[in-house]
């Protein structure tokens, strides 16, 4: 590995995020934010949801933040600088292998997802203040389950950058991200699916399940959620799965 | 030190379109029946070419759109994995030393491929910064370039907005900022303008002075014959001629062409213009056409036109060319470089 052209890669990145920042911050938190208010303030502030609701609801939030700006900041660049343009040309003909080019894109991905989680927390605990009962309490684990989950969020985005056309990027939002959210245990618990036992089992290869239910078991532990074990092993899986798929894919999307 | 390239059977198959990283031009897309259920798609790009480019050489590949020009450059230049063959740039075999060929080698694509998100500027930066330039060395680099492109003007404007040309020229710039040994230039001149081109050539004429080898493809006779030392045609995957432009040129019948077009023409005719002073090879191509390949060129119609009328045949068309790489590659091929 050559480390100064993957540092030179990163800054490049850095540079491109810094100068879309604020479309990057409106893309990353507005939507996230606005269900915090109506779901967290409107409907607990109005009695239809209790106020246990607040707690319950954020880690998931989280969760959804962290996967959308990782698929996001990984899959939609690649898509585009692989059509006709060959944007990603110049950075392959670098001295340096060319699945570092994808390692470098996922490490990106990865930091953006964790800086809009780190920034997601206290805005959307501002917005639900006062009610929210967060407990850190084991604060290590919650940032290994958070550096999982950003990890995870950066691997499906390559993985999935590399296998799809730009002419199906809406159906990848309508039939892959859209489901994996409603499906994801981030609105509610897990142990709420108990009266749909199906669905239960059949949720549990949604990868969203494990990072939500993770941030839940670290952030509000008082609330029911899986076992941490359980969690820690499917992440890991599923990193392991995504980085593998991705680099495949890259690699034969790279080469003619 | 000043590498060279060389390749040795190069052998490309497609299975699916070409895709962009071989710069995939009209490439014919042949469907042939395989012996499985489905019918397989398959193009032969590369037919066994074999080059040996001097270090220190302009060594120019002419041939029309699909002869495989970019893929052969997509494979020196590791974005193609050929089938079979091997091939390499100086002592490295590039399939197996990519990083080590990669640090050898400059690559202006045949569409330009620069990276949207960033300046002019910013394009020659980071491509030095991932080539390990140091800060200083790098923006010196960038500023030089951008003014000898003259793109000074332009330097911190986003590349989006630019026009064909400016890309093509940035493009450029980009494959020298590292001063590579050998720099790839698929057709480079594409959609320049006459002036710009003659720029270009004297900045290619002006690297390959400094000791560097400059490998590019085209299908301008006109500039393979200005810029290039040695030269291969190519058609369909091969080489059908190498050698200097010099060369080349005289092995052509004649050297002269003479397209003529008849009324109606027949055999017994062909056989007396091929008597006629000065012809060394008469053709019959469509349309009641002949290619009359002699040693001198005008002086020789007024005695085609005597033969025509003398056998009752009308003379419809002329066309003269004289001695140049567009006649070779008909004389190979019988179809034109710009069919």
């Amino acid at each position: 590995m050559n480390l100064k052209a993957f540092l030179a890669m990163l800054a490049r990145d850095v540079r491109v995020a810094r100068r879309n920042i604020v479309a990057l911050l409106f893309q990353t938190f507005l939507q996230p934010l606005m269900f915090v208010f109506i779901f967290g303030r409107v409907m607990v502030g109005s009695g239809y949801m209790p106020p246990e609701y607040k707690s319950l609801l954020l880690p998931g939030i989280i969760a959804i933040c962290m996967i959308g700006t990782g698929i996001w900041a990984v899959a939609m660049p690649l898509i585009g600088e692989f059509q006709f343009t060959r944007e990603i040309e110049d950075r392959l003909l670098a001295p340096m292998d060319i699945s570092w080019v994808a390692i470098e894109k996922v490490v990106a991905g990865t930091l953006q997802a964790l800086a809009a989680g780190i920034m997601v927390l206290p805005a959307a605990w501002l917005l639900l203040r006062p009610g929210v009962d967060l407990s850190l309490h084991r604060p290590l684990m919650f940032c290994a389950v958070a550096l999982l989950v950003a990890l995870f969020s950066a691997g499906g985005g390559l993985a999935l950058g590399c296998s799809i056309e730009q002419t199906h990027i809406g159906l990848m939002f309508s039939l892959v991200v859209a489901p994996m959210i409603f499906f994801g245990c981030t609105y509610y618990p897990w142990s709420a699916l108990a009266k749909f036992p199906i669905v239960q089992k059949a949720v549990l290869v949604n990868p969203l399940v494990y990072a939500s239910e993770g941030l839940r078991g670290t952030l509000v532990p008082q609330f029911p959620h899986l076992s941490m074990l359980a969690v820690f092993v499917a992440l890991i899986g599923f990193n392991a799965f995504f980085l593998i798929v991705g680099l495949r894919q890259f690699q034969k999307k790279a080469v003619g | 030190m000043p590498a060279g390239i060389r390749t040795s059977e190069l052998r490309k198959v497609y299975n699916s379109p070409p895709p962009l990283a071989a710069g995939a031009g009209g490439m014919g897309f042949a469907a042939k029946r395989g012996k499985g259920k489905q019918p397989k798609s398959e193009v032969v790009a590369l037919d066994g070419i074999s080059l040996d480019v001097h270090p220190g050489e302009i060594f120019c590949l002419l041939g029309p759109n699909g002869a495989g020009k970019s893929t052969t450059v997509g494979i020196l230049t590791t974005r193609v994995k050929a089938t079979a063959g091997q091939a390499w740039i100086g002592e490295y075999e590039v399939w197996k030393q990519q990083v080590l060929v990669k640090r050898l080698i400059g690559v202006v694509a045949q569409r330009p491929n620069l990276d949207f998100s960033l300046t002019a500027r910013e394009i020659l930066t980071f491509h030095g910064a991932y080539f390990g330039l140091n800060h200083q060395e790098r923006s010196k680099r960038a500023a030089d370039l951008l003014e000898r492109f003259k793109l000074t003007d332009r330097a911190d404007h986003i590349v989006r907005g630019f026009s064909g040309g400016m890309m093509q020229r940035l493009s450029i710039a980009r494959a020298m900022m590292h001063d590579p040994q050998v720099l790839f230039l698929d057709e480079p001149s594409s959609g320049l303008d006459p002036q710009t081109r003659l720029l270009l050539w004297e900045i290619i004429r002006e690297y390959n002075n400094s000791g560097k080898t400059v490998l590019l493809t085209t299908h301008n006779m006109e500039e393979a014959d200005a810029l290039c030392q040695r030269l291969a045609i190519v058609d369909h995957g091969k080489i059908i001629a190498l050698g200097t432009p010099k060369e080349l040129k005289s092995s052509v019948p004649g050297g002269y062409l003479l397209r003529l077009h008849f009324g109606r023409s027949n055999p017994e005719f062909l056989q007396r213009l091929q008597t006629l002073a000065g012809v060394r090879e008469v053709r019959a191509s469509e349309n009641q056409g002949v290619d009359l390949y002699a040693d001198r060129g005008g002086s020789l119609i007024p005695e085609v036109a005597s033969l025509a009328v003398f056998a009752n045949v009308e003379l419809c068309d002329v066309h003269i060319s004289e001695p140049s790489l567009e006649n070779l590659f008909l004389h190979h091929t019988g179809r034109s470089l710009r069919e």
